[in-house]
């Protein structure tokens, strides 16, 4: 009998369930179970090495005495343009706080573009100009870069890819490893803005609404949490797959069990009202410049205190804590007092029927 | 929130628990007939708050669920053609055929979009009118109305490229079904508030009489369906069977005629197979012959086509309530909501993927 791993001349097979998904689809990049099974088994598996065991929004790399935290992400937002930002401020944005989940201080930032034929100049250099003015909110310089055109069609205008370089402080350890029980969970703001104002500017759904996306670089607050002295033992961004996500995750590497109460959650009303009518929830809905962190319960009142400082922070919160179990389960206390456990959706929500 | 957050109030949900505890007496098992409640009643944890001996069990009313899988092929055999633009409501896109779901096939070329209304669909139609537009119309009476409204719009405008893939199932025939299954044992209903919103709840009225009965038209919100199950208990505590109204700030006894009207002009009823059931008489609406050249199995072909369902997966008795999702031995191991075997675990509205979800604390490791 041949082994399918040695099949194909000496490549091992895809692990990834071909018989299921012979194709890409949407859901592997939705920030649920697929794309995290498309990770898993696609990449870790082919790229393993201990880097990436560490499982963070960026990795720290240890050079001499230097230690610096790694990160790249690609942006394909549509559209262009929405309230609250565009993709190049959003370019920016995302990087720079994937570097702050590590602790890093954000330094330096490398942007590709890949542009349609036909795409106005005066669209790109719009987005540039806001890339530049979040470049410089953020103290981070953009110092290497790359450039491609594809054939009329064959893009959405622009897609954008920045990766990004931060020092960590010798003092700092911070990680999904770091979480202790009896942590206290501290959201930074309200959630889900961001993803209903893109859906609302996207879809046309004609919600008469002056919301607009959270997106925002969010490292001077963790860096402000981290000058004053707080214990921090992680953070966690909440884009794509919104606060579910993220805490599943924490919990699944963490191997432990955290608790939310849905009440303390914050959530615009607006954005409460977008997701009713549409059958979505907000705890699965994606944010920019939102983030959680885990520290000790004695800190946690002073950790609100300084991030509710920043307007950014205004609306931070403790929203649960980390229990004394070992299940790597998030459940949530249901605004009538009755807990469920938190699941991590498959791929996007989509809208239901009625 | 304000119209949401009075029917959440935890304080008042507790009373409501505390009255049903004390005026339990005996085992019940009620049936929440809409996907919605059944939503709800998991994400709320709203079971937990109920006596022991009452049990609610998940009836068969999400449209997603039960749009049986000759339909679904069919959807897709139509969305793969060249020129169609295929139109549908978001969650019929992760429902699985035989093979794939409609995602799979928009991932191989196919122009599958998601609407919000059947209007847009309409829309969507006068400004491409070189190209075949579907709209996929699935769902009980309260779609109904929007979906009548797109053909007599279509009609008016004179669109020659507009079609409805039609899969419309009615409630009342559904409740009927689950009360002629030999060894039934649901004792009573909450029926589905916002059908009744459409209808009224005068057909109910033959069922609880026939049947001995109670049904309590019952809304959404934790408060609503509480108040709904404490409505049922009474009754049957008391031994009456009939038909009352929970959610009077919203449904009226005619229920609303200019949107009743509309369904008639348009559609008519048919038998209706059911996915996890099989076919139900005069469960489902399809188009009368006025407008029957805006019938998309017509236009494309697909009226004689059939399919059988796999024996295999146990949502018709999770849909007649004569089964609960974690008795199945498929449910959380081979059965997921990535990997759904059938109706109940396709749509989040599901019975099983409702309890997969918010409920999984018994389930298989993945």
């Amino acid at each position: 009998m041949t082994d399918p791993k040695k099949a194909a001349g000496g490549l091992s097979a895809c692990p990834v369930p071909i018989a299921d998904y012979p194709e890409v689809l949407l859901a592997h990049g939705g920030g649920g179970r697929l794309m995290h099974q498309l990770i898993e088994k696609m990449f870790v598996s082919n790229f393993d090495n201990s880097f990436l065991q560490q499982r963070h929004d960026s990795t720290r790399l240890e050079l001499g005495d230097c230690r610096l935290a790694f990160t790249t992400d690609s942006f394909v937002v549509r559209p262009l343009f929405f309230p609250g930002g565009n993709i190049g401020s959003l370019a920016i944005h995302g990087t720079v706080n994937d570097l702050a989940m590590s602790g890093a201080r954000p330094l330096f930032l490398s942007a590709g573009f890949i542009l349609e034929e036909g795409l106005p100049m005066e669209t790109l250099w719009k987005i540039v100009s806001s890339m530049a003015a979040a470049a410089q909110e953020a103290g981070v310089q953009i110092v290497t870069g790359d450039t491609k055109v594809v054939d009329r069609g064959k893009g959405d205008g622009v897609y954008i890819n920045t990766s990004g370089i931060g020092l960590i402080d010798a003092s700092v350890n911070i990680g999904p490893a770091q979480v202790r029980d009896g942590d206290a969970v501290i959201v930074s703001g309200d959630l889900g803005r961001h993803g209903i104002a893109i859906m609302n500017a996207r879809e046309s759904l004609g919600l008469e609404t002056s919301l607009e996306s959270d997106s925002a670089c969010v490292s001077q607050l963790t860096l402000r949490l981290l000058e004053e002295g707080i214990d921090v033992h992680c953070f966690r961004d909440l884009t794509r797959g919104g606060l579910a996500s993220s805490l599943i995750e924490i919990a699944e590497t963490s191997g432990r069990h955290i608790e939310i109460d849905e009440e303390r959650v914050p959530v615009l009303d607006q954005v409460r009202g977008a997701c009713e009518i549409l059958g979505l929830d907000p705890f699965y809905i994606a944010n920019e410049g939102r983030f959680v962190t885990f520290l000790p319960e004695s800190e946690a009142a002073r950790a609100v205190e300084i991030l509710r400082e920043s307007p950014l922070g205004a609306d931070a919160t403790v929203i649960g804590r980390v229990a004394d179990s070992r299940d790597n389960l998030v459940t949530v206390r249901s605004v009538i007092g009755v807990r469920r456990i938190l699941d991590m959706i498959s791929g996007e929500q989509l809208p239901r029927i009625c | 929130m304000k119209f949401v957050d009075e029917y959440r109030d935890r304080e008042r949900s507790l009373q409501l628990s505390r009255k049903l505890h004390s005026i339990t007496t005996h085992p019940w098992r009620i049936m929440e007939v809409c996907g919605g409640q059944t939503h709800a009643i998991v994400k709320f944890g709203i079971d937990r708050l109920l006596p022991d001996q009452v049990q609610l069990v998940h009836g068969p009313g999400c449209p997603v669920c039960v749009t049986p899988l000759e339909i679904i092929e069919k959807s897709q055999e139509i969305a793969a053609r060249p020129n169609v633009i295929f139109c549908s409501f978001g969650d019929m896109l992760r429902v699985p055929g035989q093979t794939r779901d409609l995602l799979a096939v928009k991932a191989s070329g196919a122009d599958v979009r998601i609407v919000y209304s059947p209007l847009d669909a309409v829309r969507i139609a006068s400004e491409n009118p070189h190209r075949e537009v579907v709209f996929f119309a699935v769902g009980f009476e309260t779609t109904a109305p929007a979906n009548a409204l797109a053909v007599i719009q279509a009609d008016s405008l004179g669109l020659q490229n507009f079609s409805l893939l039609v899969s419309h199932v009615l409630v009342p025939p559904a409740i009927e079904a689950v009360l002629d299954t030999p060894n039934n044992r649901v004792q009573g209903f909450l029926a589905a508030g916002h059908v009744c919103t459409v209808m009224g709840y005068a057909e109910y009225e033959p069922l609880a009489e026939k049947y001995r009965v109670p049904i309590v038209v019952t809304g959404f919100e934790p408060i609503d369906i509480l108040q709904g199950v404490l409505m049922c208990v009474s009754q049957l505590e008391s031994g009456r069977a009939e038909v009352e109204n929970q959610y009077s700030r919203s449904v009226r006894p005619e229920g609303n005629r200019e949107a009743v009207a509309m369904i008639r002009r348009v559609f008519r009823v048919i038998p209706r197979k059911w996915r996890g059931v099989g076919e139900i008489p005069c469960s489902g609406l399809g188009l009368n012959d006025e407008f029957a050249r805006f019938d998309a199995e017509v236009r494309f072909g697909t009226t004689e086509f059939t399919l059988d369902e796999p024996s295999e997966c146990i949502s018709g008795e999770i849909l007649r309530g004569l089964r609960k999702p974690p008795e199945c031995p498929a449910f959380g191991t081979h059965c997921t909501p990535e990997h759904p075997l059938g109706a109940t675990m396709v749509s989040s509205e599901g019975a099983c993927a409702a309890y997969y979800r918010y409920r999984n604390f018994e389930r298989g490791t993945e």
